[in-house]
């Protein structure tokens, strides 16, 4: 059999290869990459504020050094920390889910959260059992209730629809976000109101107290996450080769759904919902460093912490405007350019 | 016709039984079998198709032999040993599935695609080195696809797609190919290379293959065995010339007007209107 493509061609084509395909290398470079970011990212936004960061002034004034150490840094700790989940949790979702528009917030996980969350406020539930405070437990159940039912209604057989699946995930959040009106409407107003500001989306912190209640729960999950990155680079190209490849399909989707459950549940839980991180965040890195699940789980993780400081930062020095708002307006814009680009996508 | 077979190995004038299927049965949760009481053995080095009307089972039988499935009642052996007891990683070593339709939503280049091909060969940590990417590339080579290299997968055509997913199959080296009509988009030219790249690698490399087919055309003198499946059960099997007879395809396809004829030391098969 004779192949029309000159040997040269051939040889090009390999040379192309070689020079292009290492994906270890890409990871180590893409990695330093966005760490560089992450660290601009957390220089910048220590520094921003009511009142920007003067490092003399650190040095003398104890006020200052409370402010800095006790609100500024928790806070920009804080946003790392859910913007590193949700970009994780979204990279995962999209590479499991075979779905560019998979995420926290479309497949109704937070949404649910919020629902959950809502409940216990409403009920005044203040109490904490063994040191996790029932409103958190509460999104958690949520966030894992929307999960299933979203998955439930769009899997037929052992596939997963995507069509479907996106639109379960609006439908459980149009759902939710009734049911969380609705509580609003008919709690009394002090609870309304602390409803709606914890919907929309604050990071108010002080101290690291809070931190330390999540990692417990967060370090399992993204470490789940992290690990599974390669069985989902297989699943992102079909979930037939995959397991045909040796990949454990099963255990695989358990592992997503109980990590990003979790993952997502504590977000929702301290940090209300931040809308978009997790959809927008794997999208640029895979503009960014290609479309190696591989690549993109780790970096949407760095990359979704370093957005997330910067929109609490410009949301701090402009005059304290909820996060959520910011990240939904950059988040929401971003998103319709997507869908723009969508011709890129073959099926949704 | 189906024979009475045992479970352990069986050699057969020095020819190794690679895979062996014993009484299968699957179902979909909807009523009736849709494969039932399949037994076939498939032996080392040799080139089979499995044909059928569209909904015989083919695919799902596949699927069952790949052990994407697994059997409701039966028993599949893959060099002596229980598919299902073989750690997913060594089963990924020795078959290569290559599906039917690959919807493919990311736009990976094809050589990404191909080099998954390598993941049973790699570490947990690990990825693929030097020798992996040469061994992807000559994949790609032997399918006819080493200009597809750096393409988007999601640019490429049905048949190109299928041509990448075929070279994946090969990345992973395995004794057995069990390929889900992968000639389904190829053009005339493609397909004809698709069976020569098939039985260059039986005579070369010994690999056995099993390939879902509507395409009757090439299985005559291409291929050394053919099974032939309808409503869930082998109904007939043996060489192609015994197999594409008049009679035997007018039950298989449930219509008789399907004619089968040797000219030049083939068979064509048609369906008279």
């Amino acid at each position: 059999m004779v192949f029309p493509a000159s040997p040269s061609n051939v040889h090009l084509a390999k040379e192309n290869a070689r020079s292009q395909s290492m994906a270890g290398w890409r990871l180590i470079r893409s990695l330093v990459l966005v760490l560089i970011c992450l660290a601009v990212a957390t220089v910048v936004s220590l520094w921003l504020g009511y009142q920007p960061l003067d490092l003399s002034l650190l040095r003398q004034d104890e006020i200052a050094r409370v402010i800095f150490f006790r609100l500024r840094l928790p806070r920009v700790i804080l946003a790392g920390i859910l913007g590193a989940s949700l970009g994780l949790v979204g990279a995962c979702l999209q590479a499991f889910f075979r779905n560019p528009l998979a995420a926290p917030f479309t497949l109704g996980v937070s949404g649910g959260g919020a629902l959950g969350a809502g409940l216990a406020i409403a009920f005044g539930w203040g109490a904490s059992v063994s040191g996790v405070p029932l409103v958190s437990l509460a999104a958690f159940a949520g966030s894992v209730t929307a999960m299933l039912v979203v998955y439930r209604l769009s899997s037929t057989g052992n596939m997963a629809m995507p069509g479907t699946l996106l639109l379960a995930g609006v439908v459980v959040n149009l759902i939710a976000s009734a049911g969380v009106t609705l509580i609003q409407y008919i709690s009394d107003s002090t609870r309304a109101l602390q409803i709606l500001r914890w919907i929309i989306g604050t990071i108010d912190i002080v101290g690291f107290d809070p931190i330390w209640r999540m990692l417990p729960f967060l370090i399992p999950g993204w470490v789940v996450l992290m690990l599974i990155a390669r069985d989902l680079h297989l699943m992102a190209m079909g979930e037939e080769s995959a397991a045909s490849l040796g990949v454990n399909v099963l255990r695989c989707e358990r592992l997503v759904y109980a990590a990003s459950s979790l993952v997502v549940g504590v977000v929702v839980a301290e940090g209300a919902h931040i809308a978009f991180v997790g959809l927008i965040i794997p999208h640029a890195v895979r503009m960014l460093f290609g479309e190696d699940v591989r690549l993109v789980v780790p970096c949407s993780f760095f990359l979704g912490a370093g957005f997330l400081m910067l929109a609490d930062a410009v949301a701090r020095t402009a005059g304290g405007l909820p996060v959520g708002a910011v990240t939904a307006l950059i988040g929401g814009i971003t998103f319709l350019g997507l869908l723009r680009r969508q011709r890129r996508f073959s099926a949704i | 016709m189906v024979e009475n077979s045992t479970s352990e190995t069986v050699i057969q004038a020095g020819v190794e039984v690679l895979i062996e299927a014993q009484s299968l049965y699957f179902d979909y949760e909807v009523d009736g079998f849709s494969v039932s009481d399949v037994s076939l053995k498939l032996k080392r080095g040799t080139l089979a198709a499995l044909i059928g009307a569209n909904g015989s089972g083919k695919s799902t039988l596949i699927r069952l032999l790949s052990g994407l499935l697994s059997p409701v009642a039966g028993q599949i052996w893959l060099k002596g040993q229980p598919l299902e007891l073989i750690p997913r990683i060594r089963r990924a070593q020795s078959l290569a599935y290559v599906p039917q339709i690959n919807p493919m939503i990311f736009p990976f280049t094809a050589l990404e695609v191909v080099l998954t091909g390598r993941t049973p060969y790699t570490s947990f940590f690990g990825f693929e080195n030097q020798s992996d990417i040469e061994k992807a590339m000559e994949a790609l080579e032997t399918v006819g696809g080493t200009h597809l290299a750096q393409r988007r997968v999601t640019e490429l055509s049905g048949g190109e797609r299928q041509l990448v997913a075929f070279a994946r199959a090969l990345a992973q080296e395995p004794e057995c190919l069990l390929l889900d009509e992968p000639s389904a988009a190829l053009d005339l030219k493609h397909r004809a290379r698709l069976v020569r790249t098939l039985q260059h690698l039986r005579d070369k490399e010994g690999m056995t293959a099993l390939m879902v087919t509507h395409d009757l055309q090439l299985l005559d003198p291409g291929f050394d065995q053919v099974f032939a499946i309808s409503h869930g059960s082998v109904v007939a099997q043996g060489t192609p010339r015994r197999v594409l007879t008049d009679c035997v395809l007018s039950q298989v396809y449930d219509d008789p007007h399907i004619r089968a004829r040797r000219l030049e030391g083939r068979t064509f098969v048609w369906s008279g209107i």
